[in-house]
């Protein structure tokens, strides 16, 4: 594959968030205010380029019995790294992403890679999947949390950008992330529908989850 | 060629009836016009200005939405004049104008356009719209203004609703027929006139365009439960929005089941919660967030109470 493609892959196409859905927890947990879902992304980019380097160093070694595991060893060994360093310099972003750091070593994103790219592919292809992928998550946080933090709060990194009209304050829940997630997803639908969508099969083929699905080689979903 | 003519096959329904959406819709915007007009005797000018603006952005939205995404053109239907009218009767009578614009927009394009427009909506669009604004601009959403008590406002004091005085526990100081009436009373412009709202529901049961089952049910359910709980029944039965909930936003036809039973059960369901909200909930009033969560669940109701086609059997499994 084209190491271009490998990279860009990530952002709009293979979006991670908006087209794999994957990682939704901490986008609508973090998508609050842009500056903790910068963190938030830039984390767990860090985390994923990591990690798909070294499991794709490891792809050999390791027994296709216990690779689960294993893929979780390396991602939290790298998570850890990030909330030790993220508690030293940036206190402030480690104190507001709290619980959601240490759950990055969960996060689907970073699993999902490892499985469907770093366990089959070279170190170099894996790292630009990862910065790629990583990248993607961040926009789609920066996205949602632009739009959650301006209409939810008035507020975009926290710098006050209009007053007299009060903020539509249900953007900044639950019931708002949902909102925003929906409309984005949507949104992303719609674009890549004319390039990418018309040449995708149908079933299986064009299943952006048909590489972890276990019933992929059977050709079905419901087996 | 005559033979055309003598033998047409066409699919079902072969009968059809003069009703149509618009006609439909139509009725309900009669049914709702002395609600509004007693609105405006209690509220003033304010209530029929907020009704203006309500319409006239929910039809604003409809056809903007259908012309962005190139559908056919709707508001003839006139579903976006009744949603804009129920939003409106769902607004206390001073929140500021831009707020009910939000609410317009989210109840026309979120509620019922983005999900494929008029019989798609998952939720009645008027009680999502007035949900959001409860949740996003809450304090505006419940500062009340009591109508001057001898009517022909010219000023609006602010205070407590009777609802809120009655479900924090204080006593109140105005009669049943007050209540009834609306008269001195705080609340949502179109919720405050009992009679009005009653006045409706006669027309619309006349007309046939809905049947008693969902309102008859949802009013006793919880006049029930408030009296099981030790509160008054009646007080309960005639302040906030439970009259006005169970005739025109419970009934509406995409968001309620299609079955009797399935609306009986529906009706329990709105009357039972509305009530557990009131009283153990953190908001004074319960009718819009019961009447959403039971939305959600009508396709389930529906298809629990499927009745057996003539000749037909139940599905064994």
């Amino acid at each position: 594959m084209n190491k271009l493609k490998i990279l860009i892959n990530g952002l709009i196409k293979e979006n991670p968030v908006l087209v794999l859905v994957l990682g939704t927890c901490p986008t609508l947990a973090t998508s609050t205010s842009v500056k903790n879902a910068v963190g938030m992304g830039l984390a767990a980019t860090f985390v994923l380029v990591g990690s798909n380097i070294v499991i794709s160093l490891l792809k050999k070694i390791i027994p296709d019995k216990v690779r689960i595991p294993c893929y979780i060893v390396v991602i939290a060994t790298f998570v850890t790294i990030v909330s030790m360093l993220l508690q030293a310099f940036v206190e402030p972003i480690y104190n507001a992403l709290g619980i959601f750091l240490p759950l990055i070593v969960v996060n689907c994103i970073i699993l999902g890679r490892a499985e469907m790219f770093a366990s089959k592919n070279s170190v170099f292809d894996s790292m630009l999947d990862g910065v790629g992928m990583g990248l993607g998550f961040t926009l789609a946080l920066f996205l949602m949390s632009s739009l959650r933090e301006i209409i939810g709060s008035g507020t975009w990194l926290g710098i006050q950008l209009y007053s007299g009209i009060q903020p539509m304050s249900i953007l900044t829940l639950a019931p708002g992330g949902f909102f925003v997630f929906g409309c984005l997803v949507a949104l992303v639908n719609y674009i890549t529908n004319g390039k990418s969508r018309k040449k995708q099969k149908k079933g299986c083929a064009g299943c952006p989850s048909a590489a972890v699905c276990a019933n992929a080689e059977k050709g079905e979903c419901n087996a | 060629m005559d033979t055309k003519k003598l033998m047409v096959i066409a699919p079902s329904p072969h009968f059809r009836d003069k009703v149509t959406t618009t006609s439909v819709m139509r009725d309900v915007v009669i049914a709702l016009l002395p609600a509004l007009y007693a609105s405006a005797y209690h509220f003033g000018t304010r209530a029929l200005l907020l009704a203006a603006v309500c319409v006239i952005s929910c039809v604003l939205f409809e056809a903007l939405y259908n012309i962005v995404v190139g559908r056919k053109q709707t508001i003839g239907d006139l579903s976006a004049v009744v949603t804009g009218l129920l939003l409106a009767f769902n607004l206390p009578p001073m929140i500021p104008i831009y707020i009910a614009v939000v609410g317009c927009f989210v109840a026309i394009v979120i509620a019922k356009q983005l999900f494929g427009g008029i019989g798609q909506n998952f939720a009645n669009p008027a009680i999502l719209g007035r949900v959001v604004l409860l949740v996003s601009y809450s304090q505006a959403m419940t500062t009340w203004y009591i109508p001057h008590p001898a009517g022909r406002v010219v000023e609006l004091v602010s205070g407590a609703t009777p609802l809120g005085t009655l479900t924090s526990g204080g006593t109140l100081n105005l009669s049943y027929a007050d209540m009834f009436l609306g008269i001195g009373k705080g609340g949502c412009i179109g919720e405050g006139c009992g009679l009005a709202i009653i006045i409706g529901f006669a027309y619309l049961l006349i007309r046939r365009i809905i049947t008693p089952t969902i309102p008859v049910a949802f009013v006793a359910t919880s006049m029930f439960f408030s009296l099981v709980l030790g509160q008054d029944p009646i007080a309960h039965l005639l302040t906030g929005g439970l009259l006005l909930g169970a005739v025109f936003m419970a009934t509406d036809y995409s968001t309620s089941p299609v079955t009797e039973k399935g609306k009986l059960i529906f009706g329990i369901g709105c009357g039972f919660l509305t009530v557990i909200i009131r009283i153990f909930g953190s908001y004074p009033e319960g009718v819009s967030f019961a009447i959403l969560l039971m939305n959600i669940v009508a396709p389930h109701i529906d298809r629990l109470t499927k009745t057996k086609a003539f000749g037909g059997v139940y599905d064994e499994k």
